[in-house]
């Protein structure tokens, strides 16, 4: 019998799947950016979880470092840099415009709840728990560092090109006029 | 475990578009954006279950476009609020007909 049939498994799966989607529904629903950045936080620790129960602890810890690390820190050092306290007045839009978002998205729910009764595809499928069996054999990191490099060195590589055209342009685009051409600040 | 993680996944990317058309605070719109990339990130996992290793290789990726993509778009926000002093995405309306 697969491990994640069993009964405790699936309590924690759905307890941290209902906490990432009521965090998800307070985010989007917080005043302030400060508090809603922090929410997204709780999101993202749950999909790590999430991401473990799934058998693939490596990107659980990957979430935990990269997105609730760095990525959400960025977010809140913004956040602090143009001093958005909280807010007095709310940046929701109209009614309106609120009531066909609501729409929009129980649509997609919709569409992607019926997608989601896809059986996988018997001739590519994996039998089940051979993951776990994997990683049990050899470790967590391996079997994820094996295709990076090898199938898909290419994308990694062009991947270090991206990361240097946007640590370029965020410096670019975020000094002020003329900081780094004529030698000193000119401080607005 | 796949429709589970399936039914998750789309209800978290539908609340990031629902977040990303209902909220006029750009660095607000920008975590929305994040969170789509986290429900998207969820299905890879789901699926790599099914398929092998590659989804997760792919959710590496995923979050470094999403590292670039943030570090790239906060500057503009920066940059923005540098001129007008507002994140309030109405206000930034140069390109409306």
């Amino acid at each position: 019998m697969p491990h994640y049939t069993n009964l405790l498994y699936s309590f924690h799966f759905y307890l941290f799947g209902l906490i990432a989607i009521a965090s998800a529904l307070i985010f989007v629903t917080r005043k302030s950016p400060v508090a809603a950045a922090l929410w997204l936080v709780n999101v993202m620790f749950c999909l790590a979880a999430l991401f473990v129960l799934l058998d693939a602890p490596f990107v659980g810890i990957i979430q935990i470092l990269v997105y609730a690390g760095a990525i959400m820190v960025v977010f809140l050092f913004v956040i602090m840099l143009l001093n958005l306290g909280p807010g007095t007045i709310s940046d929701m839009r109209g009614k309106g415009v609120s009531l066909i978002a609501a729409l929009l998205g129980l649509a997609l729910v919709a569409q992607l709840a019926a997608a989601r009764h896809s059986e996988p595809i018997a001739a590519v499928a994996l039998s089940a728990d051979s993951l776990a069996i994997i990683q049990k054999a050899q470790g967590a990191v391996p079997p994820v560092a094996e295709p990076l490099f090898n199938k898909y060195l290419l994308a990694f590589e062009v991947t270090s090109v991206l990361l240097l055209v946007a640590i370029v342009g965020a410096v670019v685009i975020g000094r002020r006029r003329g900081e780094f051409l004529g030698g000193h600040t000119n401080a607005r | 475990m796949l429709a589970e993680s399936l039914a998750i996944s789309a209800a978290l990317f539908a609340i990031g578009v629902v977040g990303v058309l209902v909220r006029r605070n750009a660095i607000i719109v920008f975590m929305c954006v994040e969170l789509m990339l986290n429900a998207v990130n969820l299905t890879f996992v789901a699926f790599s279950r099914e398929y092998g290793f590659s989804g997760q290789v792919f959710v590496i990726f995923v979050m470094t476009v999403a590292a670039a993509e943030a570090a790239v778009g906060l500057a503009i926000v920066i940059a923005n609020f540098r001129h007008r002093q507002t994140v309030d995405l109405q206000n930034i309306n140069l390109l409306r007909g």
